[in-house]
């Protein structure tokens, strides 16, 4: 009786784990969805601070993951601020002084622009099929759409978080949800995806939040107004003379 | 005889001599009392850093470079075999340094988190509240960051930070305890855990940013380390004391200007107004340099009775100053110095006393010299009609 029940329950386990696809498949597609050659966007970055939110609107040069650039187009007080990253160095434009800075060290760690994003995120490389091993753990329903639960465990030493939990949409893969976590399983930050829209093949997000879970407040928001992808960027774009134009 | 007639004279002159002597007597108070406190403030400052932070001297790995916290990430090496049997024997405490964030009450503040052996006892550092806690990292704070942070003992905060990897982690930490120093280099914006967490948290076993060691060593040379000895690590104050002591000397440049134009004053007024006398003088014998000697001897002995009339009043004042000390109204380390409490002790040493009486002396001397000048070239037929010679 017993070994006929030990037997059922591994039929049960081995069917139900049997429904899960492979993790590592998942979110090779979820990068195919995500990730393109190049991408120009405008989007705004809306921050929920504890004295009221403040608006910021971006434009963005893109290409693949290690060159961006991104502009402030406003509000006035930051129109003008420039960022270039290219590959593990990032460099800031500020109109106001008219200098350039790189930030490194402790300054990575530091709010972007008082947001709920750290320049050291801004860094991270994106693609997650580099950096992590995906196992698909459970299925839930979010925003009424069917996901896949995913958890991704950092499978290089200098991943910036060691697991995270990733609610991939079935139909879309697109990541509508995803919790970032400590060494110490300690939450630190969210993403939340409230809208997504789409564009030719790919689903993309449209209006996503971003929450650093150990601080206070709403998160900060954003937003993509429109985006292009595989269009053509002068070279010139990706430089540290483009800061100052 | 000489001294007898100049005391004579100018204690005969009345309340004029007593005025200058009154702000002379103000010169060598001031000069004392407030060299007394940057003394005071010298001596305090450098006891407390030495006791809090310095001991003997300290080791740095050669990237730490304390004025750029872009450093920090990388000062970081194993510590010499020599210094661990230092360590070993409590002679040395190994120190780790980290970059870090804290979020007290959901607020974001960058900070350095620093590893030290809870059991050590070099430095009056109170690590032996982080000592033997099973689960949790207890952490040591001082008051001025803690008020800053509004946070209290037995309060947890959020702290994250990032190993030699680069990888998040966070843990609550609980604030053990929360000590008073007047020393900043331990207290601004630093929390101090124990260094064995430290080292696992960031993957840097047996690794140390500095060594604090009991005695000098200045024979003793590690590969990439760099001893620095008190002189060094004192340095920032003594230059910042040297400043401030400048900066204060212009006071007492003025009060010596003042005290000196009444002196001078005095001496140009009286050789004017004594021509007769010193013609008197001549005709009974007396040579020129010995008039020019009284004269002279008239003007020190203002600066010698200010000394007594400074002691009349200054000594009491200088005692009491020196027991109480003199009380700041706002919390002084706000300042941002070091060694500054809620009241500053003077100290006054014979050397200060000595000097201060010497250089009053020196410039009355000169001063009162000056106008004697004149009496060089006098006639004695010139003088007894009272007209001075050209």
């Amino acid at each position: 009786m017993r070994k006929i029940f030990i037997i059922i329950s591994l039929l049960i386990a081995i069917t139900l784990f049997a429904e899960f696809p492979d993790g590592n498949e998942l979110i090779r597609k979820v990068d195919d969805n995500m990730y393109s050659k190049n991408a120009v966007s405008t989007s705004r970055m809306i921050v929920h601070g504890r004295r009221g939110s403040r608006t910021m609107e971006i434009k963005s040069w893109a290409e693949g993951e290690n060159r961006s650039f991104s502009e402030y187009l406003s509000p006035p007080r930051d129109a003008g601020t420039k960022m270039l990253k290219l590959e593990d160095k990032l460099w800031i434009y500020n109109p106001s002084s008219d200098r350039t800075i790189q930030i490194s060290g402790h300054m990575l760690r530091q709010s972007m622009m008082g947001s709920d994003l750290s320049y050291e995120d801004m860094m991270e490389e994106n693609e997650l099929i580099k950096i992590y091993n995906a196992e698909v753990t459970e299925e839930e329903i979010i925003n009424e759409r069917d996901c896949w639960i995913v958890l991704l465990t950092a499978k290089v030493e200098d991943a910036a978080y060691q697991t995270k939990k990733v609610w991939i949409d079935k139909e879309r893969y697109l990541p509508l949800r995803e919790e970032r976590f400590g060494k110490s399983g300690k939450l630190l930050k969210t993403t939340e995806i409230k809208e997504v829209f789409r564009i030719g093949k790919r689903w993309y997000p449209k209006n996503m939040v971003f929450k650093d879970v150990l601080k206070k407040g709403k998160g900060t928001e954003f937003i993509i107004d429109s985006i292009e992808f595989d269009v053509e960027i002068p070279e010139s774009r990706f430089s540290k003379a483009a800061l100052r134009k | 005889m000489i001294f007898k007639l100049a005391m004579k004279n100018i204690l005969g002159a009345g309340f004029r001599t007593w005025l200058n002597i009154f702000i002379l007597s103000l010169s060598y108070f001031a000069i004392i009392a407030l060299q007394g406190f940057y003394v005071g403030w010298q001596d305090d400052a450098s006891r407390e850093m030495k006791n809090w932070d310095f001991a003997g001297g300290q080791y740095w790995q050669e990237n730490y470079d304390p004025y750029d916290p872009f450093t920090l990430e990388d000062s970081h090496a194993a510590i010499p075999k020599d210094l661990q049997k230092l360590i070993a024997e409590g002679e040395a405490i190994p120190i780790l340094f980290s970059p870090a964030t804290i979020y007290p009450d959901g607020r974001m503040r960058n900070i350095v988190l620093k590893g030290i052996d809870p059991n050590q006892n070099l430095i009056e550092l109170p690590t032996k509240y982080l000592a033997d806690h099973d689960e949790e990292i207890y952490c040591i704070i001082g008051s001025g960051f803690a008020y800053n942070l509004n946070i209290k003992e037995g309060d947890y905060i959020v702290l994250r930070w990032r190993d030699k990897n680069g990888t998040y982690d966070a843990r609550d930490i609980k604030v053990a305890h929360i000590f008073s120093t007047t020393v900043l280099t331990v207290e601004s914006n630093q929390i101090w855990i124990p260094l064995l967490i430290l080292q696992e948290m960031l993957g840097h076993p047996n690794e140390a940013t500095i060594i604090t060691i009991k005695d000098e060593m200045y024979s003793k040379e590690f590969s990439g380390w760099q001893y620095r000895d008190l002189d060094f690590l004192l340095l920032d104050l003594t230059n910042l004391i040297q400043v401030k002591t400048v900066g204060s000397s212009v006071m007492y440049a003025i009060l010596l200007f003042l005290a000196m134009i009444a002196i001078f004053d005095t001496q140009i007024l009286a050789i004017f107004r004594r021509r007769k006398e010193m013609g008197t003088m001549m005709a009974m014998g007396m040579t020129r340099p010995k008039i020019i000697q009284l004269f002279t001897l008239e003007g020190v002995l203002h600066a010698v009775l200010a000394i007594f009339m400074g002691a009349i009043y200054g000594i009491p004042l200088l005692r009491h100053f020196e027991k109480v000390g003199m009380k700041f109204g706002a919390d002084a380390k706000d300042w941002g110095l070091s060694g500054l409490d809620d009241a500053l002790y003077p100290v006054y040493g014979w050397k200060l006393v000595v000097g201060t009486i010497i250089l009053v002396l020196i410039t009355t001397t000169i001063v009162s010299f000056l106008p004697t000048r004149k009496i060089a070239k006098l006639k004695p037929t010139d003088a007894l009609r009272g007209k001075m010679t050209k």
